[in-house]
Formats: C-alpha cells, sequence, structure tokens
C-alpha cells in the first residue's frame, strides 16, 4: 500500500511506485490518484510534440536546465519530465529511448523523469498520460513537460492535455502545404523551429510564418476546443462568446538548437509569457474545463462499455464477429444486435 | 487492471562506446513484449540506480565491455539498496571473465551472458525469473 503522504512530502520512490500503479490501472493506483486529485492543479504543464527526430527529447533537456537555473536569476523550479514512446503494437513492447538525451537532468533532485509506452493509444500520448500528470503535479514539480510520441498529423490529444503546446518543426520537413494543413501545427501555442543551424531554415520559416498569417485568429484561443467539439460533435462550441474582447494569443515562432541550446532562454521566456497570458485572461481555467470534461467523458466511456462487456455472453460476440467477417451483417447492425438484443 | 508490463533498464556503464550489443539485447526484449528504458552510453552508476528508481523497473541489464564489471556492479547493488531497490534483478552481458562468474552470481546478478548467448535464452532467463511472482 502506498502511502501517500510520503508522496507528497517528496519521496522519490513513493512517486515512482505510484506512477507505475497508475500506468497499470490497478485499484491502489486509482486509489491514491483519488487521494491526490485535491493536491493537483498547480502545475503548468507543457506539452512538447513534433514529428520523429525534430529534437523534442534534446530540447526538454535544455528547457529543463533552464528552468533549473534561469540565467535571469529567478527562481529555480522543479521540473518533471513524462517522455511517451510507441508500443509496439504486434507484441506491445516498447524501446523507450528519451532518456537518452536527458542525461544532463541525472543527479538532480529537483528533476524526475518517466518514460512511457504508449500502450495501444494513438493520439501521441498513453491511457494513463494524464494521471502520471496528475501525481507528478500532487509530488510539487512546477513545470511538468510531456513528450509526446514522435507525431504525424493527427496526433493532437497533447493539446487537451497542456496548458502550453509546443510544436518542434525541423528544416526540410515540408513545404507551405505542409503547413496549412488542418492538425499538429494547428494546436501550437509556441511553434519551434529546432535544428535551426541547418540548411533550409529560412524556407521553415517562410513556410510557417505564413502559415500563421493565414490562420484565423479565433480558432488559436480554442484550439483545444475545437479538437474537443470534432470529438463530440453534439455538443455545439456555444463558449466562445466567454472570451469578450480578451486579448489574442499571437503565437510566436521562435529558432532554436538544442544540441548547443542556442534559443533556448528565449524559448522558455514564451512559454512563460503564455502561462501568463493563460493566469491574466480566463484561458487557464477554460483549459483546465475542457481537460477534465475530456477525461471526465473519456472514462465514462471506457467504463461504461467496459461494464456493458462484463454482461455480454463471449460466445454472441464471437458469433456476431464471425457473421461480420462472412459479410452476414454489417458493422452497424451487429451493433445493434448486441446493444439492444433485437436481431438487425 | 491492465495486464502490467515488464519494465527493463538497459544501460551501459563505463567508458567503452561499443553499444551494439545493448542494442540487440535491448530489441529482442522489446520483441518478447517488455517496455525497455534505453539509457545509452557511459552512465555512471549513479545514473544508472537513478534511472532505475524513476522507472521503478523489474530488471536492470548492463552491458559491460570494459572489464570494470567488478568495480562496477557493487557500486551499483550498493546504490540500488540505498534506494530500497533490492528488489530489482541484474543482469550482465558483455565480457565477463569465467572467473569473475562466480563472484557477480554471489553479489546477487541474476545472470551473465557472454558472445554468443541467444536472446532467446535471456527472455527465457528473464521470465523465468518473474514466473509465478506477479510484477508489481
Amino acid at each position: 500500500m502506498i502511502a501517500v503522504e510520503s508522496l507528497l512530502n517528496g519521496n522519490r520512490l513513493a512517486l515512482a511506485r505510484t506512477l507505475t500503479q497508475i500506468e497499470n490501472n490497478t485499484p491502489e493506483g486509482r486509489r491514491v490518484l483519488d487521494e491526490l486529485f485535491l493536491h493537483t492543479g498547480q502545475a503548468h504543464l507543457v506539452g512538447v510534440t513534433g514529428a520523429p527526430g525534430t529534437g523534442k527529447s534534446s530540447l526538454v533537456n535544455q528547457l529543463a536546465r533552464y528552468y533549473r537555473n534561469p540565467p535571469d536569476g529567478s527562481k529555480s523550479r522543479r521540473v518533471a519530465v513524462v517522455a511517451v514512446d510507441p508500443s509496439s503494437p504486434f507484441t506491445g513492447g516498447a524501446i523507450l529511448g528519451d532518456r537518452v538525451r536527458m542525461r544532463d537532468l541525472s543527479g538532480d533532485p529537483g528533476v524526475f523523469i518517466r518514460s512511457m509506452a504508449s500502450r495501444g493509444s494513438l493520439g501521441g500520448l498513453a491511457v494513463a498520460t494524464s494521471g502520471v500528470v496528475q501525481a507528478l503535479d500532487a509530488a510539487g514539480f512546477e513545470l511538468v513537460m510531456i513528450e509526446t510520441v514522435g507525431a504525424g498529423q493527427a496526433e493532437v490529444d497533447i493539446a487537451r492535455l497542456a496548458h502550453t503546446t509546443l510544436v518542434i518543426e525541423a528544416p526540410g520537413l515540408g513545404d507551405d502545404i505542409q503547413a496549412i494543413k488542418a492538425g499538429i501545427l494547428e494546436i501550437a501555442d509556441i511553434l519551434v523551429i529546432n535544428k535551426a543551424d541547418r540548411p533550409g531554415v529560412e524556407n521553415t520559416e517562410r513556410a510557417l510564418k505564413s502559415m500563421l498569417q493565414l490562420a484565423h485568429p479565433v480558432e488559436h484561443v480554442f484550439q483545444d476546443q475545437v479538437t474537443h467539439h470534432q470529438l463530440y460533435p453534439e455538443q455545439q462550441p456555444t463558449e466562445s462568446a466567454d472570451v469578450g474582447d480578451e486579448r489574442l494569443w499571437e503565437i510566436p515562432l521562435t529558432r532554436t538548437v538544442a544540441t548547443t541550446g542556442e534559443g533556448v532562454g528565449k524559448l522558455g521566456v514564451f512559454i512563460d509569457q503564455h502561462r501568463a497570458y493563460l493566469k491574466s485572461g480566463g484561458g487557464w481555467s477554460r483549459r483546465e474545463k475542457y481537460r477534465l470534461q475530456s477525461e471526465l467523458d473519456s472514462l465514462l466511456q471506457a467504463t461504461l462499455v467496459s461494464r456493458w462487456r462484463v454482461s455480454l455472453p463471449k460466445e454472441k460476440y464471437v458469433s456476431t464477429l464471425e457473421q461480420v467477417v462472412r459479410r452476414q451483417v454489417s458493422p452497424w447492425q451487429a451493433v445493434k444486435y448486441l446493444l439492444d438484443g433485437s436481431e438487425a | 487492471m491492465d495486464e502490467p508490463k515488464l519494465r527493463v533498464l538497459i544501460a551501459k556503464p563505463g567508458l567503452d562506446g561499443h553499444d551494439r550489443g545493448a542494442k540487440v539485447v535491448a530489441r529482442a526484449l522489446r520483441d518478447a513484449g517488455m517496455e525497455v528504458i534505453y539509457t545509452g552510453l557511459r552512465q555512471t552508476p549513479e545514473m544508472i540506480a537513478e534511472a532505475a528508481l524513476q522507472e521503478d523497473v523489474d530488471v536492470i541489464g548492463l552491458s559491460i565491455l570494459s572489464g570494470a564489471h567488478m568495480a562496477l556492479v557493487p557500486r551499483i547493488f550498493e546504490l540500488l539498496s540505498a534506494n530500497q531497490q533490492e528488489h530489482v534483478k541484474v543482469f550482465i552481458g558483455g565480457i565477463v571473465p569465467d572467473e569473475d562468474v562466480d563472484e557477480l552470481l554471489a553479489l546477487g546478478v541474476s545472470g551473465v551472458y557472454g558472445p554468443g548467448t541467444l536472446t532467446t535464452d535471456i527472455i527465457r532467463d528473464i521470465r523465468q525469473t518473474f514466473a509465478g511472482e506477479r510484477t508489481r
């Protein structure tokens, strides 16, 4: 049994074991999360996403160093990192390699790094990532950086979890058409061109800049809500009115070289500015609300499905599936039969 | 509740720069359905123990080709026990002279694997170590 007190008092072993319980979705993990939840809501959650190989881990390493020793002499912050890498869809195994780039952080008691496998989840995070982040928040880490799986165009879950989302690009990854597509670029609160010492950086910058100019400013405020309403189309976005004449956040586009640390200080300032922006307007509480709502909804869905599964005879499911495979009934007819019991 | 996965830390302590073996083993364990935290070259015992704690691993696999195993391994056990992580099983791969193997096993090492080892043997041994014992 994990002592919640010792986790709250900064015991790293208790924290590490709690994270395992949360990841494995055990009754013990859920019990601890229930208790910890009251202590959450303090940390600034910063998401870091982008294509594989753009330098997310190296940048997280540099940002953590920056926040541990701010060059302007401000107070150093305790930093936790949650780094997600993909699980094999065939074996369920995973190589979690993000720590390789974070060796500078070793030996610092104010830093805690946890690697997670995505375990079949497709949105760039694992199902348990949000619980893991809550535990780190409760344990007193002021900044929690969440690094997603190397993301393509649709892994946008991070925008629902994080207060501030960084999208990392690198020179040579795509033209201006890629830049105006929907998806991952759209969720950025801050756009970062890493590897800015590479050739082609001007082209990348130009494409991203014109993308930012083409974008409709209102959608930027509600990027997380937009994804939310795509998932729950029955709820119309009616809350745009809340924003009133609130100042809009202008998405900064900034260059970094994570291997040398160049530009990281400037990026750190943008991250803090975004936090201040959210706090000064209603953005912080709106994001919290959407995040908790989407978490509640997905837990409800998962629980409903698993409860219903218990009551479903396995043979009935297997035989219905077999009928679908033989093209005798359509998937929708099968759903109707399984849920309502009536013959489709 | 989800099926718990075996979590394995693969680390290369010391100064030799050859990590192909470590990568081959990491990949094999991945293909056996384990979650492998790969930490890369030139890890100190302190870095390894810290990573093992934060990641709450069940197994540490050390790749040592430098001959420094009799210095590195006792230190790692010392740190693991200081962190209350005595339950973590330690396996070693690399170049270890026969006369050192017994001493390492006496220290608490669960297995020592030299050149030519089949990855299937390593997987079998890790699984056997945890057979009947549910991972936490």
